[in-house]
């Protein structure tokens, strides 16, 4: 109970931080990654900001022993800084780039009555699944084929 | 760009650096976010992750975050009605489904996207989250400032 009430504000101050912060607008992302045109800085500062605040969040987190209303914190997997990451992130950036839509922003636009991102959505949850049967087959960790 | 936001009305329209105020305050809130779901139930705020392992295999806390993220933005537009816009030309159908299948892709590959990398693995001074945010930004800034052009998209 208490954990989904605390997933649902911090859901609630998600959305409510990227549109306060102009990153539900693709516009205004693309404003900063396309240095063709008139550059913006907007994004570093929400990033920057954002950041800032999790810094010292996950410095206090450090002092826990446990999560306020979970009995640990879950042990993050360690991977290593591998050819599979730098792929995965360029391909991520390339889509980014081309409509100035990532996951949070795009969910966003939901509820700003925007249908840009309905099909987006839909887009970037067949693009998961044809990824998560790809690494089955073949990426790291699947059943060697010799 | 948000340059319409009349600064006589409003003080977060005002800028550091060219950086307007409202957007670092969304940034605070967006950390602020972050840090509770973390610091309450111990999970990372990311979204792609998130997203994709509500639709797999479920789980309450996800679909409420997800949901509420949407609600969120559905009031911070009813808050801020000038935010709410999409300032950019549509990029058209076939780009719109091509940028979707990357990012779907590439979020599963690389493991986290603006928010798992960016506003949590770069709090958590994660040295894999430092690599994915330069690589993501790289890619964007050559895929916006050159690709999109090549590709006859609006810009």
């Amino acid at each position: 109970m208490k954990t989904n009430l605390s997933a649902l504000v911090a859901g609630l101050l998600f959305g409510l931080g990227l549109m306060l912060s102009g990153m539900s607008n693709p516009g205004e992302v693309l404003g900063f990654l396309d240095w063709s045109g008139t550059w913006s800085p907007d994004l570093i500062g929400v990033l920057g900001s954002a950041v800032l605040v999790s810094v010292i969040g996950f410095q206090l987190a450090r002092r826990m022993h446990r999560p306020w209303f979970e009995a640990e914190f879950p042990v993050l997997p360690s991977k290593p800084i591998d050819r599979t990451l730098i792929i995965g992130n360029l391909l991520f950036g390339i889509g980014w780039g081309l409509s100035g839509y990532c996951p949070g922003p795009a969910l966003a636009g939901l509820a700003l009555g925007n249908s840009e991102v309905v099909v987006f959505l839909v887009a970037m949850l067949a693009g998961g699944v044809l990824q998560q049967a790809w690494a089955g087959r073949f990426g790291p960790g699947a059943a060697p084929s010799r | 760009m948000l340059t319409d936001l009349d600064p006589s009305s409003h003080w977060l329209a005002g800028q550091i650096a060219g950086i307007h105020l409202f957007t670092l305050a969304g940034g605070l809130v967006i950390g602020t976010a972050a840090v509770l779901l973390y610091l309450a139930v111990g999970r990372i705020a990311g979204v792609s992750g998130i997203f994709f392992t509500a639709a797999r295999q479920g789980g309450s806390w996800r679909w409420l975050f997800l949901g509420g993220i949407v609600a969120g933005a559905g009031l911070g537009g009813l808050l801020f009605p000038t935010l709410n816009v999409v300032s950019r030309p549509s990029p058209g159908l076939w780009i719109l489904i091509l940028s979707g299948l990357l990012v779907g892709w590439g979020t599963r590959q690389g493991g986290g996207c603006t928010s798992g990398h960016g506003v949590c693995g770069l709090g958590r001074l994660a040295p894999r989250s430092l690599v994915a945010v330069l690589v993501f930004m790289a890619a964007g800034v050559f895929t916006a400032s050159l690709l999109r052009h090549w590709l006859g998209v609006a810009a």
